[in-house]
């Protein structure tokens, strides 16, 4: 079977730093992955990657058996992959709703032409994706605010925002980059939670990158950890937890503690 | 199913009216320049707003873009069919005018894709230099003593006509998956790529449509005037669009009406002032950077210019997950 997301020898370099280094790595459909490792690690370059923001120096990346790894950010969002960004960038002018309806537009077939005169199969098409939109507000307990300015919505309600602008491309594949970064330990938990329900309403592979421990632990099924772009190890929650190597990437090698 | 046939009624009704009223002796010839005038600024203020308002960039060269309009409708009407009756060649001349303009806008929606904020803006200003100095070499056009002896073809009802093609085109564009697209580029680019906008073929529209329309404003005003050279499409002439729709209101249909209303009509309040009312419109525009940035409408639009479906949205209540 072919894996939902397959990486070979990835690297990406930027002048002589090598900020992914001959990465290899598979995703399997339904996967729950974490990506951890120290600040600078290469965690948000392999996003950036993924999603067709940078190019690639040399290597595959392949989704769904396809090579993605020269097309454009939009193209690979048709595709089914989508994501958020560490530093959140919503559509911070334009409201909750609209926010949303933007990503469904891929999934609208009209013409300029059509756009231009209106016609009456653009109106119910629009109509169509705006209802959807409005349901998936509902369901990220967003619904209320539909029409406010998403920039004007307090820090966790934007982060939820832009999970279901996401989520509106119906990816298969979701890309989090640090979701739960400035939440404290509860809303972490309660982010866990929200997580583990999306992922089984959606039907959803997740990739995320997290500081937060007890949130990749708890989330996760398999865990990467990079450490200047390159892979250091991979396994299960517990075997990350035990590995020698991972400590000494997070806590330097023993004995440098007093 | 009453109220959907309202709106193009009042449209057709002021169609009416502008056709009307000359012949009523009600508008002098003056207050008649005055509204044409006053769309064709409008005209030029909403398809700016498309480039500088809904897309967020920063475009100083439309009057290259209408200046490419004036001349391709003028050397139809002067040059290549002069004598032709009006009801054929003057619609022929407008399209033609504002095709020109949209074509010479896919060059700049191009350089668009590489280049943004500052460096865009200065490849505009490129765009209108170009243009200009090309029209003053060209002897075909009349080199810088400019075409003489354009038909008035303009009046009040193709002025009116143009303006409401103009908005209604822009309106129906701005709220389409398109329109969507451009605002999502000027919130955040990347973003919206992520999101899965077609940022070159939104660039491309936006640039297009906005010369196209530009286009279609050069060809009435040379029409109007009869009279153009290349120096009445200098960057004074762009910044006199900026004034309208940083003051109307950025991404805003009501907003670029208004501040070709306020430009216009102030234009001719301040005519005594002489030259001294350069100095008043700028420093309106400084005030209102000072306390308005985004203009008076900005961001906003009154729901009659909006599509139906788009108005007054009453949010639903919350449910339970």
């Amino acid at each position: 079977m072919t894996p939902l997301l397959e990486i070979r020898n990835l690297t990406r370099e930027f002048g002589g730093l090598r900020a992914i280094a001959d990465l290899g790595m598979m995703v399997h459909d339904s996967d729950l992955m974490g990506i951890i490792g120290p600040n600078g690690a290469g965690k948000t370059t392999f996003f950036n990657l993924l999603s067709g923001i940078y190019r690639p120096s040399s290597g595959e990346i392949l989704f769904r058996g396809n090579r993605i790894d020269r097309l454009r950010p939009s193209e690979i969002a048709r595709l089914g992959i989508a994501r958020t960004f560490q530093n959140i960038r919503l559509f911070r002018e334009l409201s909750v709703l609209e926010n949303v309806r933007i990503a469904y537009d891929s999934h609208l077939k009209y013409s300029p032409m059509a756009a231009l005169f209106h016609s009456t199969r653009l109106r119910q098409a629009e109509q169509g994706s705006t209802r959807a939109a409005q349901e998936l507000l509902d369901l990220f307990e967003l619904g209320s605010l539909a029409h406010e300015r998403a920039g004007d919505l307090p820090y966790g309600s934007q982060r939820r925002l832009e999970i279901a602008r996401a989520l509106a491309l119906r990816p298969s594949l979701l890309l989090l980059d640090e979701p739960a970064a400035g939440m404290n330990p509860f809303e972490a938990m309660k982010l866990l939670d929200f997580l583990r329900w999306v992922q089984k309403k959606f039907s959803l592979t997740i990739i995320i990158i997290e500081h937060h421990m007890q949130l990749v632990m708890g989330l996760c099924t398999r865990i990467e950890v990079l450490d200047f772009g390159v892979r250091i190890a991979g396994g299960s929650p517990t075997e990350i937890q035990n590995n020698p190597r991972v400590i000494e990437a997070y806590l330097g090698a023993e004995g440098e503690i007093p | 199913m009453k109220n959907r046939l309202l709106t193009p009624a009042l449209l057709l009704a002021g169609l009416a009216i502008s056709a009307i009223l000359p012949a009523t002796g009600l508008v002098n010839d003056y207050l008649q320049f005055v509204l044409v005038s006053l769309a064709i600024n409008a005209i030029l203020c909403v398809s700016l707003n498309l480039v500088n308002g809904w897309m967020g960039e920063f475009s100083v060269g439309h009057a290259g873009f209408m200046a490419l309009g004036a001349y391709a409708s003028a050397l139809l009407t002067v040059r290549l069919f002069p004598g032709a009756p009006p009801w054929l060649i003057f619609p022929l001349a407008i399209v033609t005018g504002g095709s020109v303009a949209g074509l010479a806008g896919l060059p700049v929606g191009f350089l668009s894709f590489k280049t943004r904020g500052d460096y865009l803006a200065i490849i505009t200003l490129a765009f209108l230099m170009i243009v200009k100095s090309g029209l003053e070499n060209i002897p075909f056009t009349g080199g810088p003593r400019g075409l003489l002896g354009i038909p008035h073809f303009t009046n009040l009802p193709w002025a009116y006509f143009c303006c409401v093609v103009a908005f209604w085109g822009v309106r129906n564009l701005v709220y389409s998956k398109f329109g969507r697209g451009i605002s999502a580029i000027r919130e955040d680019e990347v973003a919206a790529e992520s999101m899965g906008v077609d940022t070159r073929s939104a660039k491309l529209a936006a640039f297009v449509t906005s010369a196209f329309f530009a286009g279609v404003a050069g060809a009435l005003f040379a029409h109007q005037l009869q009279f153009i050279n290349p120096s009445s499409f200098d960057i004074l002439k762009s910044t006199e669009m900026l004034v309208m729709v940083y003051l109307g209101g950025v991404a805003s249909l009501g907003g670029s009406l208004l501040g070709a209303g306020v430009v216009t009509v102030l234009t001719q309040i301040l005519q005594p002032l002489g030259t001294w009312r350069m100095v008043v419109l700028p420093l309106m525009l400084v005030l209102l950077m000072l306390f308005r940035p985004s203009g008076i409408m900005g961001y906003s639009d009154w729901s009659w210019l909006k599509p139906r479906s788009e108005r007054n949205p009453k949010p639903k209540p919350e449910p339970k997950r």
